[in-house]
């Protein structure tokens, strides 16, 4: 616990003292970016973790493929090979040194997570067992997939979650659940801590400390086909730009082939890495004609792009908007020790039997590459180039250092999240080994927070949260999506402008203080419209294709004008951007192909 | 738009702490135009989204995953999100909190015994031997499939909420508890066979499981505390005799 000198403390507006909690370290958010922080942290400080759900509850846990590191237990691999292969997946936007961190400390944090207790699934010989995913091949893309995602089962994100929380417990770490945190409290560009709700109880909390850092998950919950948890708004995204500080490249979202049908709910890619087949109205294999050599196991966005014509040139089942995962080949041995929890989801969700027929499949909204502008110590980026905010640090979804430039290639989320977490964890014991001192409240921190609850908890307008929301998540999901056009970007950003009009004359059913979740609907949704406004602008003004950003009115890839990261703030209402270059070190940009 | 597919269910709910009637329990009902392939979790929504926003319940994944929405429906524990309602095969659902916890409001009750039960058996991998440092442990495919059926538990809390010695005993561990010990002493890699079973001989402890097996039969992950608890009430005779 950090001295306090009760001369620097101030009363903070609105806030009981009562209410004020101190800690060395405020982690915000329960996933395993932020858990893997507090792993690390609370082996020398006081570490408060602040979640809007229970610790378990993160969506991290919902990761099922397994995290990449070329540990080499089932076949030759090196760590030149995943970086090559992270570096192309990005189409050439993902930054050279940050890949290289990434893919050389790999194998550290899998097997720290194996000696912390996570229950991997093992080769014969006992080691970590691996399989193949998409986009992950041998010798610099010449040879065939490789077995380079560690897994258990295909419950690999619930395994490491829980590994967390259990070491988070047995290292003392102090949990405050079901706290939504409002906002960041900013003064000359040192963090000094957040403003939260607490949700259960209501009521304004402060949490003042030295360090603050944000694993707060992504914003893919903008989309109404969406494979993510319903809690996953972009909660930290949109408190950083209304801090006034920038997010990078927002107009990438990952678009998850494997959706199942009208849910979204996520597939694992783990079904095509034990060899499931994509198949068409025809019968067909279509991926032949899309990525010839890697099939199934092209990377994500080749993917959806494939499956999406299908659809859009009339070749889905039946003439509808889904293709098939035909995992029956596999047989039901193997379906039910390598892929449980799909075979788990197919049956309860949609009643198909995956080992007697084939899951009806579309693509969904999945994953934010783009985020908060860091270094690769995970210094949260005031300029969005090199200035960091004082204690101010982000990592895993929330983030962009960026490992994943325009396209994520899977089981390569588990392992940035974890290992930029503990490099998080890391960068924040040195920061506090220097003994910096507590920065004083301003009497004022609360303030917009508190004005920003009464006001919902006070409306009165006649616009329902939730019919706004309906709208914002199926305009994105119908002219934001997989395919993208001037035509469609332009109308749907005066479309999410006038949601934004809408949205001033909400009201609220539940006046309450306690477990009002109408008020954190509200709240959220404000933030969401945001990110949508940002990353709408980003996509109307990337006159390219790259990754998972795909322009039907620019096809190609033009590395002459983009090959750069946007950043993106909100200034007097405006949507203002500014680039950054592309740190490039081994590899080349080159023509992708697949 | 209506098919021959839909059809309006009643919602009863029982709620609590909400309008104007704190601290007291009632029952509203709701009609939910319902489609086939909806979860019960999809019609609470519905009601949330279109007639009463105060209606309040925890969810988060809805995939299964994330054991928020645990409530009591039409009588069992269970998840909302895969719990189709048309399978339910009634007219009227009828959907309470979880049984044994303490109500906030609504569907939501208070969580805080879950963690609480769980750190009582320290949940973590216990060692005395040091990790290899460049590699990890050894475990053989044998000895990891000790730990299937054990390792999957989302916290939920449904195995709890159907245990009568839970509604006896507000502070017995319950099946959630012992099936997370069970997954330490029953791996090959921990050595902390002792320091997870201290809580489990205790009156609040293992004794008190008398195998009714409403635990299995709630577990929406098929899991089987049961059987967790008799490999654990084996384990402890064996030790106090050996």
């Amino acid at each position: 616990m950090a001295m306090i000198d009760p001369e620097t403390i101030h009363d903070v507006k609105g806030v009981s003292v009562h209410n004020v909690h101190r800690h060395d370290v405020i982690v915000v958010g329960a996933g395993l970016a932020a858990m893997r922080a507090a792993v690390e942290a609370s082996k020398d400080y006081d570490v408060a973790v602040v979640s809007k759900v229970f610790p378990t509850r993160s969506h991290s846990g919902a990761a099922q493929g397994g995290i990449a590191a070329s540990l080499a237990n089932e076949e030759e691999d090196h760590w030149e090979w995943h970086m090559f292969d992270t570096v192309k997946g990005s189409d050439y936007l993902g930054d050279q040194d940050a890949i290289e961190i990434l893919v050389k400390e790999a194998p550290i944090v899998v097997r720290e997570y194996e000696h912390m207790g996570a229950a991997f699934s093992r080769t014969p010989d006992g080691r970590i067992a691996q399989r193949m995913f998409g986009g992950h091949t041998k010798n610099f893309g010449k040879g065939g997939p490789i077995l380079r995602a560690c897994y258990a089962a295909d419950r690999t994100g619930h395994v490491l979650l829980h590994t967390l929380y259990e070491n988070c417990v047995k290292n003392g770490v102090r949990f405050y659940p079901e706290f939504y945190v409002l906002g960041l409290i900013i003064r000359d560009n040192i963090c000094r801590g957040v403003v939260a709700w607490d949700v259960v109880n209501g009521g304004v909390h402060i949490f003042h400390g030295k360090a603050v850092m944000f694993g707060t998950g992504g914003h893919a919950r903008v989309y109404r086909i969406a494979s993510i948890s319903l809690s996953s708004t972009g909660d930290g995204q949109g408190m950083v730009l209304r801090a006034g500080l920038p997010l990078e490249d927002m107009e990438f979202l990952q678009f998850h082939p494997t959706g199942l049908y009208i849910h979204g709910i996520l597939v694992s890619e783990a079904a095509r890495g034990e060899g499931g087949y994509l198949i068409n109205d025809a019968g067909e294999r279509f991926m032949k004609k899309y990525a010839p050599e890697k099939m199934e196991l092209a990377p994500r966005d080749v993917t959806s792009r494939a499956i999406q014509r299908e659809i859009d040139e009339g070749r889905g089942i039946g003439g509808k908007d889904f293709v098939h995962l035909d995992l029956r080949h596999l047989g039901k041995d193997k379906i039910m020790t390598l892929l449980p929890q799909i075979h788990e989801l197919a049956w309860k969700f949609i009643h198909v039997d995956c080992v007697k027929d084939p899951i009806p499949i579309q693509p969904t909204a999945h994953y934010s590459m783009g985020g908060i502008p860091t270094d690769s110590d995970c210094r949260v980026l005031g300029d969005g180039k090199s200035r960091p905010v004082v204690g101010f640090f982000a990592a895993g979804e929330c983030a962009c250092v960026s490992v994943h430039g325009a396209n994520r290639l899977g089981t390569n989320s588990l392992l940035e999240a974890s290992l930029f977490g503990r490099r998080a964890g890391i960068s924040i014991v040195r920061f506090l080994r220097d003994e910096p001192e507590l920065a004083d409240l301003p009497t004022d921190a609360a303030a917009e927070a508190i004005a920003e609850v009464e006001g919902i908890l006070s409306s009165s307008g006649t616009e329902r949260v939730a019919a706004i929301r309906a709208e914002i998540q199926q305009r994105m999901t119908v002219d934001c999506a997989v395919f993208r056009s001037a035509g469609k970007l332009s109308k749907l950003l005066e479309d999410v402008r006038g949601l934004q009009e809408r949205y001033k004359h909400i009201r609220v059913d539940d006046r309450g203080q306690d477990f009002n979740m109408d008020l954190i609907d509200a709240i959220e949704l404000g933030r969401m419209l945001d990110l949508a406004e940002v990353m709408v602008s980003g996509a109307l003004g990337r006159e390219e294709s790259r990754g998972a950003h795909s322009r039907t009115d620019f096809p190609k890839r033009d590395d002459a004008k983009w090959l750069k990261h946007t950043l993106a703030w909100k200034k007097d209402g405006k949507v203002v951007f500014d680039y950054k270059s592309v740190v490039i070190t081994r590899f080349q940009p080159k023509e992708r192909v697949y | 738009m209506a098919n021959h597919e839909n059809k309006t269910l009643t919602f009863r709910i029982r709620r609590y702490g909400t309008g104007g009637k704190a601290h007291e329990h009632y029952w509203q009902e709701y009609k939910v135009e319902a489609m086939k392939g909806q979860s019960v979790l999809d019609c609470l929504n519905e009601i949330r989204f279109k007639q009463d926003g105060s209606l309040t319940f925890r969810r988060s994944c809805r995939s299964g995953i994330c054991g928020s929405c645990a409530m009591t429906i039409n009588g069992v524990s269970r998840l909302a999100c895969e719990t189709q309602v048309m399978t339910l095969g009634t007219e009227t659902v009828t959907v309470e909190p979880l049984k044994g916890f303490r109500p906030i409001k609504d569907l939501a009750v208070d969580i805080d015994p879950i963690p609480e039960k769980l750190l009582a058996v320290k949940p973590y991998l216990i060692t005395k031997t040091p990790p290899p440092s460049d590699q990890e442990r050894l475990q053989s495919q044998a000895e990891r499939s000790r730990l299937d059926g054990l390792y999957e538990c989302i916290l939920c809390g449904c195995c709890t909420a159907s245990c009568p010695s839970f509604w006896a005993d507000e502070k017995y561990l319950g099946p959630f508890a012992f099936l997370k010990a069970y997954r330490f002493i029953a791996d090959s890699r921990d050595e902390g066979e002792r320091e997870h079973f201290e809580a489990l001989d205790d009156k609040h402890g293992l004794w008190r499981c008398h195998t009714i097996f409403n635990c299995v039969e709630a577990c929406p992950k098929s899991l089987n505390p049961t059987k967790a608890i008799a490999a654990l009430k084996r384990e402890l005779v064996k030790n106090r005799i050996g």
